[in-house]
């Protein structure tokens, strides 16, 4: 039972690790789109954020 | 995301910097549309950038100062894709945005806790004894003390409002389960005791929080969509001031202002004309489908379209003493009514939150008296049926549904507006229908074309290019021939063209101008020379999927009506084309109200579909109403869905699946009652363990989720 000394430290910070991915992905506007996003997969445009800052991030 | 966008809004104030277009795309579905959009309009010459978003159905474009929103949607109408500019100050991104993030943090976290805590608790499950088992609920404490303060905030809130207002809210037993498993498992884990409830506790809030989400995006889905319908109608008129023209909002506009109505505009406010004769639209508020001639001193009334020549206007009455303001707060009223419709979650949830209260009040008295006093035992098992009774699933019951109802009706191009509209449209067993701009487009169409020579159609097509009237539009657009070769051609506004052919003068307009007499039915009048004039008839174009539509209701058992403000000639055409039987002409706003209230009174329930001003009264005193996005501001205010789209298909399909969401919500009250039958019992007895009310509501969580599902 030694072991859960290190895996319940480690399955938290993963989890934590998630968690401010989730807060992140929140920020940035990702969930705005959903169903664009989905489809712009299909899209063979080269298009690499969500949304873009300024014109120079576009081809 | 929204540093980017408030950026790009500071910057929009600074001049020189990009403005930025909304527009409004109700036929987009697909990656070729995005792609195709954004890649046309980045062609157009002043755009910086453009982004779709199908989600919204809306693109938001980022043009140097000049390039008008104007020449965007041409460009979009001729690719093929429908479009409206919005006004970007009514959609600016306000409280609701900051509280959904709000809502999905809390959600976020509740879910992270849960994963967590239910790691330890398996462990616990299958067999953790002594130091361990007491370790592991320190660390879900630890874990589930923090994020439920946190994430549970808005149940806590909203249940201490609710007991501020003497009220017993769904919020008050799931706050009290939510504290006591929390306080219980406190009090075990110090004491070493066998069960803590930290998973469930956290579970709790977090299926709670995700209906909670769920219903707040149906609402702010529906909130944007009337934000987005009052911005499709950009309030702005051309005031004449001694130093020449200004565009200024009509809310600035005052008595004995002169105001300036281009060919095409719509008349801003009620006035008087000082200036100028030109033809009106007076569909949206009478339902006619003639055009009124109007000259100096004819009374305008707000709403109305100006067809041909440019009006100057004497403003009569302007913001709260306008006709259309009138009109608006009658809606208002009306709407309070209907405002009292109770839901079937409030009835739900009325019926529920005494039940459950009193239930774990008793097992707490009759366990104290089995056990002789054993206050820890009693207390344990009360808040274990307050947890196993919990609403998770009564919370998901409705949200899921709607969430699911309003999206696959979204996707077939309709707006549900309130959040009662889907049951109240379950419930309708008769449709009344308005003619001019619902069935019909308000666009003419010529019909006895055929009856013409060819001389005398030569002629008509040539005098119909000259004019920019939409009777002559549509000859000029049906009519292919070559046209006469014409001279001296002159438009008089308000009365039609006219030209020399061969020597001759020929003219092309009103009845009495051209010395005819006036047929009932709506038509331009030709004359050639001295020859008799002939009259071209037309009828109104029918929308798509008008007859598609009814055909649908019918099939479904409805009782289909017309009612327009229109000539009988015109309305029975069309009752005739469409094979409805039940129909009235010529009928004021207040007898198309009365008609409903009288259908109301024989118990019926009706669906009102309309777009003018004098459907307003009636869409608001129907039990439930739509309207299409072409109506004006007040009757799709007073609407309850907008029809998206020209296409009127879609109605038949939205009265079924209202009446499939509202089944699947009471299946779903169905199975969260029938869960409850058996496990309320299990937890009054005390068999109930923290690992049976863990499996019990995340199986009737999952169930009601996926039976929402079904919809789709």
């Amino acid at each position: 039972m030694d072991v859960l000394v290190i895996l319940i430290p480690v399955s938290l910070f993963l989890g934590g690790l998630g968690l401010v991915a989730f807060y992140w992905t929140l920020r940035k506007g990702q969930y705005d789109d959903p169903e664009g996003d989905a489809r712009r997969i299909l899209n063979p445009d080269y298009d690499d954020a969500p949304m873009p800052r300024d014109d120079e991030e576009r081809p | 995301m929204s540093t980017t966008l408030d950026a790009a809004q500071d910057a929009a104030i600074d001049s020189a910097a990009p403005v930025r277009i909304l527009l409004s795309l109700p036929g987009i579905h697909c990656a070729g549309c995005i792609a195709s959009i954004e890649r046309d309009l980045g062609h157009h010459p002043g755009v910086e950038s453009a982004r779709v978003n199908l989600t919204l159905k809306r693109a938001s474009i980022d043009v140097s100062p000049g390039v008008g929103a104007d020449e965007l949607v041409e460009r979009l109408d001729r690719l093929g894709f429908e479009a409206h500019e919005l006004d970007p100050g009514t959609l600016s991104r306000g409280a609701g945005d900051r509280q959904e993030r709000d809502l999905l943090i809390r959600l976020g976290v509740a879910g992270f806790a849960m994963m967590n805590i239910m790691l330890l608790s398996v462990g616990v499950w299958s067999g953790a004894e002594g130091a361990t088992r007491d370790m592991f609920h320190m660390i879900s404490g630890a874990i589930a003390l923090p994020t439920v303060v946190f994430a549970g905030q808005p149940f806590f809130r909203s249940a201490w409002a609710s007991l501020q207002g003497r009220r017993l809210g769904m919020d008050v037993p799931i706050s009290l389960a939510i504290v006591l498993a929390s306080g219980i498992s406190v009090y075990e884990t110090f004491h070493s005791g066998p069960h803590a409830y930290f998973d469930a506790a956290v579970m709790l809030v977090f299926f709670l929080l995700a209906g909670r989400y769920l219903d707040f995006r149906t609402r702010a889905a529906a909130r944007s969509a009337a934000q987005e319908l009052a911005a499709l109608e950009v309030p702005r008129a051309s005031r004449l001031d001694p130093d020449g023209e200004h565009e200024v909002p009509v809310a600035d506009l005052a008595v004995d202002d002169l105001v300036r109505v281009r060919p095409g505009g719509r008349i801003p406010v009620d006035g008087v004309v000082t200036e100028g004769t030109s033809e009106l639209d007076r569909a949206l508020l009478t339902g006619e489908s003639l055009p009124a001639h109007a000259g100096p001193g004819t009374a305008l009334s707000a709403g109305e379209v100006n067809l041909t020549g440019p009006l100057t206007l004497r403003v009569t009455a302007a913001g709260e003493d306008s006709s259309l303001h009138r009109m608006a707060d009658l809606v208002a009223t009306a709407e309070n009514a209907r405002g009292r419709y109770t839901s079937l979650a409030d009835r739900a949830a009325r019926a529920y939150s005494p039940v459950v209260h009193l239930l774990a009040l008793m097992s707490f008295i009759a366990w104290m008296w089995v056990s002789g006093g054993d206050v820890r035992l009693s207390v344990n098992i009360a808040a274990a049926v307050l947890i196993i009774t919990c609403p998770c699933a009564l919370g998901l019951a409705v949200p899921a549904v709607a969430t699911a109802a309003s999206g696959k009706l979204f996707r077939g191009g309709m707006l549900i507006k309130n959040g009662t509209a889907l049951e109240r449209m379950a419930e309708i067993d008769t449709v009344v229908f308005d003619k001019t701009g619902t069935l019909t487009l308000g666009t003419p169409e010529p019909t006895n074309l055929d009856t013409l020579d060819a001389d005398t159609s030569a002629v008509a097509a040539a005098l119909a290019q000259a004019s920019s009237h939409p009777l002559a539009r549509a000859l000029a657009a049906r009519l292919t021939v070559t046209p006469a070769a014409i001279e001296n051609v002159a438009e008089v506004p308000g009365y039609g063209v006219e030209a020399t052919w061969n020597g001759q003068r020929v003219q092309l307009g009103r009845a009495r101008w051209v010395g005819a007499e006036p047929e009932a039915l709506t038509a331009a009048y030709l004359r050639i020379g001295s020859a008799a004039p002939c009259a071209l008839t037309f009828t109104d174009r029918l929308r798509p999927g008008a007859e598609a539509a009814i055909a649908a209701l019918r099939r479904q058992g409805l009782s289909v009506r017309l009612i327009s403000g229109d000539a009988p000639g015109a309305v029975a055409a069309l009752a005739d084309r469409l094979g409805i039987e039940d129909w009235r002409a010529e009928t004021l706003p207040a007898d198309k109200a009365a008609l409903v209230a009288e259908l109301t009174a024989q118990g019926r329930k009706v669906l009102m579909v309309g777009d003018g001003l004098n459907d307003t009264a009636a869409l608001a005193a129907a039990h439930a109403s739509v309207s299409p996005a072409s109506a004006l501001d007040a009757a799709r205010v007073a609407s309850d869905v907008v029809l998206l789209g020209q296409d009127m298909t879609p109605l038949g399909q939205a009265l079924r699946t209202a009446r499939v969401a509202t089944r699947r919500i009471r299946e779903n009250f169905v199975i969260s009652t029938v869960y409850n039958i058996v496990a309320v019992p299990i937890a009054l007895f005390g068999f109930a363990t923290p690992l049976w009310a863990a499996l019990a509501m995340s199986l009737s969580s999952i169930t009601v989720a996926l039976n929402a599902l079904r919809l789709k």
